[in-house]
C-alpha cells in the first residue's frame, strides 16, 4: 500500500477500490467510419445518414482511410503496440438506435494493443494506468424519449460516426484517479488531433468498472499476474459524460456495494446507469439476455492489414506530446513541475506561453501566464482563445519588467489597461509616464523629506529595523508606485546605517 | 455439438423471431442432423494452420476521407413505418 492508497471504512473493516475504464473517444474526422457522411454536430436530424449508415440491404461498408490513420496515431501517443493485422467482427444486439441489429467493432484483434498511460493526482503525485487495447468501432444514434410520451424518436445522424475505444486495465485505484485518468487521455487526444474531447458533446464518454475489496487484495491480484480471483465482482456503470459525474459515480457505487457485502449479500455483475440529479446508482433492468452479443467476424469487410512504413510515417509526423512538452519546460526553463504542468495541459496555452517566453525571461514569463491571464480568463470564464491580450502584448509587458522599466506592480496596472483599451505596452508606459524611478537623486529627496516630516518613526526605526517597511510603502505611495523597490530599501539601509 | 430445445427458444428470442412452440421437437432434431453432418469437418487435421477469413487475396479497399453521401433523409425515412419531423419514431424503448 502507498500513502496514496483510498479507503472506505465500513462497519466491518477497511475496503478498498478498484477500477477499470472503457473510454468511448469520437474519432475527428470529416466522414464517418464506413460511408460518406457527414460527422458534424447538431445537423437536423437523419440528414447526415447515408444508405449505408441507415443498414439498407446490401450496401456495403468502406472504411475510412483517415480513421485508421487516426487511430494509430492515438495508440502511438499511448506509446502502445500497434497491431498491423486487426480485423472487423460483428456485435449482435437489437435496439432501435442500431439499424444494423450489430455494431461493427473489434473483439479478438484490435488495431492497439497494450500501452501505459502516466497520470497525475491533484497533490502532483504520478501514477501509470496500463492500457489493455483500443479498438475502433460504430457509434449508435440517438434515441430521445422525452419529445412524445409513447414513442421514442431516432435520429440516426450519429449511427456509424467513428469510435475509439480504448479500455484500460483495473489498475485505477480510487474516483480522483479515475477523473485524472480521464483528465490526461483526453488532453493527449487533442494534443494528437484524434478526438475533440468535449464531454458535453459526448464526444468522450466513459462506462466505469468499480470493484470493492480488503486490503491487500489488489497486490495479490497484481503480483499472480492479474488473477481476478482475488478481486470482488465487478459493475459497469455505463455512459457516464463528466469528470464529476465519474467521480460521484464510482464513490456512490463503492459505497452501494460495500453495504451489500457487510449485510452478508453478493454483488450480481451487471450494468449500471448512473442518475446524476440523485446521485445514484441504478440496475439497468430488462437486458437479462442482451449480453449473448454472438461476435463473428464481419463477412462484409476484409481483415485491416497494415504496413510498418505506414506506422513509422505517423510516428514521425506525431507533434510533440504534453509530457516531453513539460520535461522541456522544466529543463530548458527552469519552471516548477507544477507550472509546467498547468502550461501543457491544453495545447494552445502551451504555444501562447511559449510565444510570451521567446527571448524574455521563461520564469517571469510563466508567471505572467498562470497568474494573472489565466487567472484572469478563468475568472471572466473566457478560453485562451478568446483572450485580449496577445501573447505578442504579454512578452512585451515581461520584457519591460525583466529591463526595469517598470515595477512589477505598475506592471499589473498595465495589465489592466492591456486588457480593456489594447494597445502597445511600451507606448502606454511612455504616454502615462509610468515608468519606473531609478535615478537615485531623485528617490533620495522624498526620502530625506520623510524623515524629516517623520522624526519619532525614524527613531523608531534605529531600534526596530523591521519597521523600515513603513517607509518603504510612504516612499511608493509618495512616487505613485513608481520607485524601484530595490533601489529605495538600499537608500533607506544606508540612511539608517542598517 | 448438440442443441436442446431450450437452445433453440433462446435462439428465436435473440433473433427476435416468434417461439416455434409447436414446432421445437422437430426443429431439435432437424438442426443436430445439420450440425452432425458438420461435425465431419473435425475429421481434418488442422494444426498449424491459419485460419481462413476469406478466400481471395484482396487487400480491405479504402475510402478518402471525404463526405460525398447523406442528405437522403427522404429516402432513409421512406420505410419508417412511422416519422415525425425528420424521425423516426418507433414505441417507447425505455422503461
Amino acid at each position: 500500500m502507498s500513502d496514496h492508497t483510498y479507503r472506505l471504512t465500513g462497519e466491518t473493516g477497511d475496503w478498498e477500490v478498484v477500477m477499470g475504464l472503457e473510454v468511448h473517444a469520437q474519432v475527428v474526422s470529416k466522414a464517418k467510419l464506413f460511408s460518406g457522411s457527414a460527422t458534424a454536430f447538431g445537423g437536423a436530424p437523419n440528414t447526415q445518414v447515408s444508405l449505408v449508415d441507415a443498414a439498407m440491404p446490401g450496401m456495403l461498408p468502406v472504411i475510412n482511410e483517415e480513421v485508421v490513420s487516426q487511430a494509430v496515431r492515438t495508440g502511438l501517443g499511448m506509446g502502445s503496440k500497434i497491431n498491423l493485422y486487426s480485423r472487423f467482427d460483428r456485435k449482435n444486439y437489437f435496439y432501435p438506435d442500431l439499424p444494423q441489429g450489430y455494431q461493427i467493432s473489434q473483439f479478438e484483434f484490435p488495431i492497439v494493443g497494450e500501452g501505459e498511460l502516466e497520470c497525475e493526482r491533484e497533490d502532483g503525485s504520478r501514477f501509470n494506468v496500463g492500457i489493455e487495447r483500443l479498438h475502433l468501432e460504430q457509434d449508435a444514434g440517438k434515441s430521445i424519449h422525452d419529445l412524445d410520451p409513447n414513442s421514442t424518436y431516432v435520429d440516426l445522424n450519429r449511427s456509424g460516426v467513428a469510435l475509439m475505444e480504448i479500455v484500460s486495465k483495473p489498475y485505477i485505484r480510487s474516483p480522483e484517479e479515475a477523473s485524472a485518468y480521464v483528465t490526461k487521455l483526453r488532453t493527449l487526444l487533442r494534443y494528437l488531433g484524434t478526438c475533440g474531447g468535449d464531454m458535453e458533446k459526448g464526444q468522450l464518454r466513459a462506462d466505469v468498472n468499480v470493484s470493492v475489496c480488503r486490503p491487500g487484495d489488489y497486490e495479490k491480484f497484481r503480483d499472480g499476474g492479474d488473477d481476478f480471483s482475488h478481486l470482488g465482482t465487478r459493475c459497469e456503470i455505463k455512459n457516464v459524460n463528466s469528470l464529476r459525474f465519474i467521480r460521484q459515480a464510482s464513490e456512490y457505487e463503492a459505497r452501494r456495494q460495500i453495504e451489500i457485502l457487510e449485510e452478508g449479500g453478493k454483488i450480481d455483475q451487471e450494468t449500471r446507469l448512473f442518475d446524476s440529479v440523485t446521485g445514484v446508482t441504478r440496475s439497468m433492468r430488462s437486458k437479462e439476455e442482451a449480453h449473448d452479443y454472438r461476435y463473428f467476424p464481419d463477412p462484409d469487410l476484409l481483415p485491416l492489414e497494415l504496413t510498418e512504413d505506414f506506422v513509422d510515417q505517423i510516428r514521425s509526423e506525431l507533434p510533440e506530446l504534453p509530457d516531453a512538452k513539460r520535461r522541456r519546460f522544466v529543463e530548458d526553463f527552469g519552471l516548477s513541475e507544477y507550472d509546467a504542468g498547468v502550461l501543457v495541459s491544453d495545447q494552445s496555452r502551451a504555444a501562447y506561453y511559449e510565444a510570451v517566453a521567446a527571448g524574455r525571461d521563461p520564469k517571469l514569463a510563466a508567471n505572467w501566464v498562470n497568474n494573472e491571464l489565466f487567472g484572469r480568463l478563468n475568472k471572466e470564464s473566457l478560453g485562451i482563445g478568446e483572450t485580449p491580450i496577445s501573447a505578442d502584448q504579454l512578452g512585451k509587458l515581461v520584457a519591460l519588467i525583466s529591463d526595469k522599466t517598470i515595477s512589477g506592480k505598475i506592471a499589473k496596472d498595465v495589465f489592466e489597461i492591456l486588457w480593456t483599451d489594447g494597445g502597445d505596452p511600451a507606448r502606454i508606459v511612455e504616454d502615462r509616464g509610468m515608468k519606473q524611478v531609478t535615478d537615485t537623486g531623485a528617490i533620495e529627496t522624498v526620502i530625506d523629506q520623510l524623515i524629516a516630516d517623520n522624526p519619532d518613526q525614524a527613531a523608531q526605526v534605529k531600534e526596530k529595523p523591521k519597521t523600515m517597511g513603513w517607509f518603504v510603502g510612504q516612499v511608493m505611495k509618495a512616487m505613485q508606485g513608481k520607485a524601484n523597490p530595490q533601489a529605495v530599501n538600499e537608500i533607506l539601509r544606508k540612511k539608517f546605517e542598517l | 455439438m448438440s442443441v436442446t430445445a431450450d437452445d433453440v427458444r433462446r435462439i428465436a428470442r435473440l433473433a427476435r423471431i416468434a417461439e416455434p412452440t409447436d414446432r421445437i421437437d422437430t426443429l431439435v432434431g432437424e438442426l443436430n442432423g445439420i450440425l452432425d453432418w458438420i461435425e465431419m469437418l473435425n475429421e481434418v487435421d488442422v494444426e498449424g494452420v491459419e485460419p481462413m477469413t476469406t478466400p481471395v487475396k484482396f487487400e480491405l479497399p479504402q475510402r478518402k476521407d471525404v463526405v460525398n453521401d447523406g442528405d437522403v433523409r427522404d429516402k432513409v425515412l421512406a420505410n419508417a413505418p412511422k416519422s415525425d419531423e425528420g424521425f423516426f419514431v418507433v414505441p417507447k424503448s425505455v422503461e
